[in-house]
């Protein structure tokens, strides 16, 4: 009782991403809290997930199989995982925030009269005294999310209020297998009794799921470019770059809107949020909205004609220089001193 | 003969997060909300547009655009009207203050049972929160289904009875279909909206709320407005709307706001490097060295 719940979402077959992630975190956090964490599949031909679950240290696994279940609808799915948590109590519930979570956990959060905190990027367990009532509060989640535009950090949290619920981004926290191993106890829900016919009232007629062929979320070596590269064609050097140094190429939500870059590109608080071990940003002033999806990078160079743009605040290296001189040294010096 | 369709959609004014000026921040590091310009949150002008293709549809159906927010968020109702509502409601009451998305969505949800439409239509998020939680919330406060991430009506049975829609995902697309009524939430990839129609603002330019029309106190108006329906947006109070106050405003927000922190960026000392040639040459051989490349 008054565990961790991580419901996990399919995505071709698999685990997504983003849930592993959050089992991630979900352990740590309960490992702090000395809980138990607990993980919820909804979905079709669940067979394996329990032993990749486990491995990222779910005490519990909670399965409900069905081809009606898959592919997600937000009914059946609601209405499973609100009588799940009536009944167990959970004291957090996380979830991606991907189409699926995001359709997901409002739903969830106003059945049960639970606060949900959308697109966290940092998670943390505090103590918490409300000045008002005088009363105190140990062990809270801190639900922590840029807001107005990424101009202010807002720390959340739900006093009390059950589930304390959060989503968070693909890609914001570390996907780690646990130390230790969890429990692993599968448990089989009896969803039938939580769905009623009329939660398949929304039918999916067709389906077309894209290939995620772009992976920039997943490069040790990121080349972004932003305005400041002129045009699609400017691009291509980064693309070249990217070719000789084994990285990918990402871009800025303004190269983006400018049609120089693929939406799948795009990096920050409305694009991907990317840690690699070497950013290398191209002609991008460094917003705020931007910075908010790189700055975990491990090294940071940034190539910018105006020694005064902000990216260069957060950069290791600042090359104060064009874009078109500098790329095809760095191309050049790359290949007469890697051998 | 097709019924029509009594359509509502969920709007919010919205500081323009956007364009965040330098203005923006104060000196002390606060937002400057006055600076930033209030507008009509840019997926509720998709979602406007679809409510508008739906009244197209089916003749006779009407659009009413519902907003909770200051008395000054009714301009986005005019602005709304010029581009083709028939309507507009401002639920406006000091007790909605300080509301999170859930007590904001019980409070629409009490607004629309009022009304009781046959479609509700919203942006998919808003601009100043980006949560995307309210077209959703508003569903299940209503008993509802809902489908999210819409890009396009796709067609209407003639019955009403059926619903065809194309959710746009970040990976793909989804084709579904429901029954009336329904929540539906609109992504900024989807048709832009209508612009203003200059016989529209010629008809709508004064129309106004109770409050407006006592502030402007002149005869002419309240005469205007009286031989005019039309020009009245409807004002909607707590009471107008038989909510419950221990859900509305602060008090009924389950989630609080701990801490503000504003977003100042780390000075860390970058060492600075020209486009000479000896310069991303020691570079490139300090990466490969440092097994950061290669």
């Amino acid at each position: 009782m008054n565990n961790i719940f991580v419901y996990c979402e399919m995505e071709g077959g698999k685990i997504a991403d983003v849930s592993l992630e959050l089992m991630t975190k979900g352990r740590e956090l309960a490992d702090t809290l000395g809980c138990e964490l607990e993980a919820v599949v909804i979905g079709n031909n669940l067979e394996g997930v329990d032993k990749e679950l486990a491995r990222y240290g779910a005490d519990t696994i909670w399965t409900a199989e069905g081809k009606e279940l898959d592919p997600y609808r937000t009914l059946p799915h609601s209405a499973i995982l609100c009588g799940l948590f009536k009944e167990e109590k959970p004291q957090i519930a996380l979830m991606g925030a991907t189409p699926i979570g995001r359709d997901l956990g409002p739903r969830v959060s106003s059945a049960l009269h639970s606060g949900l905190t959308a697109d966290c990027t940092s998670l943390v367990i505090g103590g918490h005294k409300d000045n008002r009532s005088g009363k105190e509060y140990e062990n809270l989640l801190y639900q922590i999310r840029p807001a107005f535009g990424g101009n202010i950090i807002a720390t959340i949290i739900n006093p009390d209020c059950r589930p304390q619920m959060a989503t968070v981004r693909e890609g914001v926290m570390k996907k780690e297998e646990a130390a230790k191993p969890g429990k692993g106890t599968v448990k089989a829900i009896d969803w039938k009794k939580y769905v009623n016919d009329t939660d398949f009232a929304v039918k999916i007629i067709e389906r077309q799921m894209e290939e995620r062929k772009i992976n920039v979320k997943g490069a040790p070596i990121i080349i972004a470019g932003g305005y400041g590269m002129g045009s699609k064609d400017g691009f291509k050097q980064l693309f070249e770059l990217a070719d000789v140094i084994g990285g990918e190429v990402g871009a800025s939500r303004a190269a983006v809107d400018a049609g120089f870059a693929d939406h799948a590109r795009q990096i920050g608080q409305t694009g991907v949020t990317v840690r690699p071990k070497l950013y290398i940003a191209c002609g991008i002033s460094g917003q705020i909205q931007h910075t908010a999806g790189m700055d975990g990078s491990s090294m940071i160079i940034s190539i910018n004609t105006d020694p005064e743009a902000p990216i260069n605040k957060i950069a290791d290296y600042a090359i104060t220089g064009d874009v078109n001189d500098v790329i095809p040294k760095m191309i050049k010096y790359y290949k007469q001193n890697s051998k | 003969m097709s019924k029509p369709l009594k359509i509502v959609v969920l709007a919010k004014q919205v500081p323009d997060t956007r364009n965040v000026g330098k203005d923006a921040m104060k000196a002390d590091g606060t937002v400057n909300r006055a600076a930033l310009p209030a507008i009509f949150n840019p997926e509720d002008l998709n979602a406007l547009e679809q409510a508008l293709i739906l009244k197209d549809m089916r003749e006779g159906s009407t659009v009413q655009v519902l907003t909770m927010g200051p008395p000054r968020a009714a301009d986005i109702l005019r602005d709304a009207m010029f581009r083709g509502a028939d309507g507009g409601i401002l639920l406006t009451d000091r007790k909605f203050a300080g509301a999170d998305t859930l007590a904001t969505s019980y409070a629409l949800s009490r607004a629309l049972v009022k009304i009781n439409p046959d479609i509700i239509v919203a942006g998919r998020q808003a601009i100043d929160g980006d949560t995307a939680q309210v077209g959703p919330q508003v569903a299940e406060k209503l008993g509802l289904p809902q489908v999210t991430y819409a890009e396009e009506i796709v067609s209407l049975s003639d019955d009403n009875g059926e619903i065809v829609i194309k959710r746009r995902l970040d990976h793909g697309v989804e084709i579904v279909s429901s029954s009336l009524p329904l929540v539906v939430t609109v992504n900024g990839s989807a048709a832009e909206c209508r612009p203003q129609h200059a016989k529209r603002v010629m008809k709508y330019k004064y129309a106004k709320t109770p409050s407006e029309l006592q502030e402007a106190d002149s005869d002419y108006m309240n005469s205007l407005c009286a031989r005019k329906e039309y020009l009245n947006i409807q004002e909607w109070s707590v009471a107008d709307v038989d909510a419950d106050d221990n859900q509305l405003g602060l008090a009924g927000s389950p989630t609080k706001v701990k801490q503000i922190e504003n977003v100042v960026f780390q000075a860390k000392e970058a060492k600075r490097l020209t486009a000479a040639d000896n310069d991303i040459n020691d570079l490139m051989v300090e990466l490969i060295v440092s097994h950061t490349l290669g």
